[in-house]
């Protein structure tokens, strides 16, 4: 993928078995967003192929990747500020709304039922999950950064994904929010009702080390490494590249 | 009688037709009759009595109000066990020294935070033999085999049914009112918690007798969030609404409470005075956001509430045309704003556990709410004393309830007689003679009885400061008038035989904080707001409003606003959130030091320690300003 004449990535080879959580991590301007943004179809790289499930996605749009099972957050939360949380967290269910336009204009018919039953899906399986009872009626540009991001991930697995791509999500938050969403990524990995596969791009290297299953480093657009986290806090490469001299990061386990 | 005979009889009662309670789950109050209410505990009971459950064993339970907790604690009562329960948020050392201190056999914990708290102290505390959890979430990775999920458990008791039925009865029939139904520990402000015994004639006499006062009916609702480790929340979902049969309402979560009072809309409330003074502080910053309509609306109303009120207190009659305005702010503004606030159908609100300060308790009653004072504590397994209806005196806290007697020594120690006052201490004979001699339980607070006969509460009798002049003088007297002020969270007032009062200040970061914004202020953490000389001034100026009136000796002379705010995980308050005066005295002996001295700054350097462990160090200079009048 490049842009112009900068070449943001190249010669990447990223592989995600389903269940795990697959970190990747880089300095800055790496391009691990760039990475994202080609999965999630926000970008069509000029060259090589992403396959999902087996099927080639190149072509895809976004909208047609996320019916596919792939959602994702931002790296600077993207959800809409004027609108509740519950309504932000409804349109992450619009895939699977099946009432048309007219149903769903008078609200007869089909609609209301189903309507009840996503209600019921949002309030048993994510607010709940998410323990954002407190604000579900509240606008979410109201909401301090830490819940907004909390929101942006519920509406993203309202989708129901089977791949779930967290750009940053971690970042700026505070020790204590840092300390529940590790533990949602790990209930929406790990618990039966969900077992999400997890591609993430975090900077939190204690978080990195310990909730993943395998790491990919990422430099200057070029794979360094890629392997359990044990082996890459050993590579002389990465932390003369990421992780420094010091020993800056530390277990939270 | 005993509270599981009389549960047994109100559920037979009322069964599938009445709900016995109410919890908010996914968004939607579900019920529970009174049928299903005994359904749940008949088999936790059975359940725990097939774990090994014998007479007289403690079972302790921790996790937020909801009705697990209460079937829980009700469940281990009808297995002829003895309840303990503790503060949620309790750190590990305080819960292993009450699991350890109490012999508890059984732990009935919410969730995965409860189960982690009892699996780290199970291998200190061998009289433990099972954790009981009833939130699967997050506990798919634990299989401990002294773990058990509370499904479990009522599964175990229905087998038993099955095996032996009548069994359940027969356990009711055994019990005796003069039975430990529940060890309770007090959070004392000086030394270790002590476990005060209480019998299950304790526990019903008090429900009785406050109920003979202020008598509920069995439509009322009641909303339960605060916690059952608190003498005062078993006393109105135990003692008073099993009686009365009232149903308890159990808020969606701890942030969604005030949210949900409002919802339900009780009718009588119980909490302490830090609640109330919550609501008022939203009521002000809500006032101050407003706009000129609204503010001059909200200023006509409670001018005309506040003169209502005044009138009431001083028990005249209210003029006709008084009478007509007061309907109009009504109309207008009160009735709105106790909708928002939960109050619309509070028939009685009570406060206590902790001295309110008058400016709060004229502000609900200039809002129409009929809020009562009452005294009591642990020891008498409630209140002891109540304000009845017409006769309220915002300093007093009212007339002991029937079959209640109190008393002022000649040192001025107020001592109660009733028939709810407690067996003793737990394994601790000397606190037991020290605070009951003949039959009277000596509080430890000062206080006298006022010409009206009402009680007055000084304050701890060790907490009694003597002024220059000789003097007493009760700090949280002052401290309560500090707080009056929205800016102020915490106060501690300092001056002990001291030549002057002064004040170490908690500033309320929300607010102080959005006030700061409308300002253009910038700042990044709460000791850098709290050092603002902009908010020295607006302190000072909340000092000065609080001085107003008082004698010269008692005025605050100077304050220093603190570089956090007091916390129960630093021992710095009780877990009700009672000042600890001699830890902080002694925590903050730099500060005190140097408001006596000269000095103009308070060169801080320590250490804090967070909840994960870390800790972080802290130098700052904290400014002492004298207060100008």
């Amino acid at each position: 993928m490049s842009f112009g004449r900068v070449c943001a990535l190249d010669g990447i080879n990223l592989k995600i078995k389903k269940g795990e959580i697959h970190s990747v991590i880089g300095p800055n301007g790496a391009g691990k967003t760039v990475m994202m943004n080609c999965i999630s179809g926000l970008y069509h790289p000029q060259k090589g192929s992403i396959y999902y499930k087996g099927e080639k996605i190149n072509h895809f749009k976004p909208h047609e990747r996320a019916a596919k099972g792939i959602a994702r957050t931002f790296q600077k939360v993207e959800v809409f500020g004027g609108m509740t949380v519950l309504d932000n967290i409804r349109l992450g269910r619009h895939i699977h709304y099946k009432s048309g336009i007219l149903s769903g204009s008078v609200y007869i018919g089909k609609t209301a039922g189903e309507e009840i039953e996503h209600r019921r899906f949002i309030e048993e399986e994510i607010i709940d999950l998410l323990e954002i009872e407190h604000i579900r009626h509240k606008p979410v540009g109201m909401l301090p950064y830490g819940l907004q991001k909390r929101v942006e991930l519920g509406r993203a697995i309202a989708l129901e994904p089977e791949l779930l791509i967290l750009d940053e999500p971690l970042a700026g938050l505070n020790l204590e929010e840092v300390e529940d969403m590790a533990r949602f990524i790990l209930d929406i990995n790990q618990e039966k009702r969900w077992k999400i596969t997890c591609l993430l791009v975090e900077h939190d290297m204690g978080v990195v080390m310990d909730l993943s299953d395998s790491v990919y480093v990422l430099n200057f657009g070029n794979m360094i490494v890629d392997g359990p986290p044990e082996e890459i806090q050993k590579n002389p490469e990465v932390i003369k590249a990421y992780l420094g001299e010091e020993d800056l990061y530390a277990s939270r386990k | 009688m005993t509270i599981p005979k009389l549960f047994y009889r109100q559920a037979l009662k009322y069964g599938k037709e009445r709900v016995a309670m109410r919890e908010k789950e996914f968004g939607i109050w579900r019920p529970f009759t009174w049928h299903d209410y005994l359904e749940n505990v008949k088999h936790i009971a059975l359940g725990l009595v097939s774990l090994g459950l014998e007479e007289g064993d403690k079972v302790a339970m921790i996790g937020d109000n909801r009705p697990e907790g209460l079937w829980a604690e009700m469940g281990a009562l009808c297995a002829r066990g003895v309840g303990v329960w503790l503060f949620q948020d309790s750190l590990m050392n305080e819960v292993k020294y009450i699991v350890d201190h109490s012999d508890t056999k059984f732990i009935v914990g919410e969730g995965q935070e409860e189960v982690d708290k009892a699996i780290s102290i199970i291998g200190e505390c061998p009289k433990l033999k099972k954790i009981i959890w009833d939130d699967p979430k997050g506990m798919r990775n634990y299989d401990q085999d002294y773990l058990i999920s509370l499904k479990e458990v009522m599964r175990l008791g229905r087998e038993l049914e099955k095996e032996k039925p009548g069994l359940f009865e027969e356990l009711i029939g055994k019990g005796n009112g003069d039975e430990v139904a529940l060890l309770f520990y007090t959070s004392g402000t000086t030394a270790l918690p002590k476990g005060v015994l209480l019998s299950h004639y304790n526990m019903l006499t008090m429900g009785k007798n406050l109920m003979s006062v202020d008598p509920c009916k069995d439509t009322d609702d009641y909303v339960s969030y605060l916690p059952f480790a608190w003498i005062g929340e078993q006393m109105m979902s135990i003692s008073c609404g099993l009686q009365i049969g009232y149903t308890l309402n159990f808020p969606e979560s701890s942030e969604t409470s005030q949210e949900n009072i409002r919802e339900i809309g009780p009718h009588v409330m119980f909490a302490p005075p830090r609640m109330y003074e919550q609501m008022t502080r939203t009521v002000q910053v809500k006032y101050l956001d407003a706009g000129l309509i609204k503010r001059k609306s909200y200023e006509m109303a409670s001018s005309i509430g506040y003169h209502v009120a005044d009138l009431k207190f001083a028990k005249k009659a209210i003029p006709f045309h008084w009478k007509i305005l007061e309907w109009i702010a009504y109309a207008l503004v009160q009735k709105k704003l106790k909708d928002h606030l939960g109050l619309s159908r509070v028939r009685n609100a009570y406060t206590g556990g902790a001295a309110m300060g008058p400016d709060h308790f004229r502000f609900f009653h200039s809002l129409g709410v009929n809020l009562k004072q009452i005294y009591g504590q642990t020891e008498v397994a409630g209140i002891s004393v109540v304000h009845r209806n017409g006769d309220i005196k915002f300093d007093t806290v009212g007339h002991p309830i029937p079959e209640t007697e109190v008393k002022i020594t000649e040192e001025g120690e107020i001592i109660t007689k009733s028939p709810s006052v407690f067996l003793g201490y737990f394994k601790n004979p000397e606190a037991t003679a020290k605070s009951l001699k003949d039959g009277w339980l000596y509080s430890g607070d000062r206080g006298f009885i006022d010409e009206d006969k009402h009680l007055v509460v000084f304050d701890r009798t060790k907490d009694v400061m003597t002024l220059k002049d000789g003097k007493p003088f009760a700090p949280q007297y002052l401290e309560t008038r500090l707080k009056f002020s929205p800016y102020v969270k915490d106060s501690w007032v300092i001056g002990d035989q001291k030549d002057y009062i002064t004040a170490v200040i908690c500033i309320d970061y929300s607010v102080i904080g959005k006030w700061a914004d409308t300002k253009k202020l910038a700042y990044t953490s709460y000791p850098e707001l709290a050092q603002k000389p902009e908010v020295y001034d607006l302190i000072e100026e909340q000092i000065r409003k609080a001085n107003k009136d008082l004698p010269e000796l008692v005025k605050v002379a100077k304050f220093v606003n603190l570089y956090k705010e007091l916390d129960a995980d630093d021992d710095e308050l009780t877990r009700t959130r009672k000042l600890r005066r001699e830890f902080v005295g002694k925590k903050y002996e730099d500060i005190v030091n140097a408001l006596y001295s000269d000095a103009e700054v308070v060169h801080i350097d320590t250490t804090i320690t967070y909840e994960d462990g870390r800790k972080t160090h802290i130098k700052t200079d904290l400014k002492i300003r004298k207060v100008t009048s």
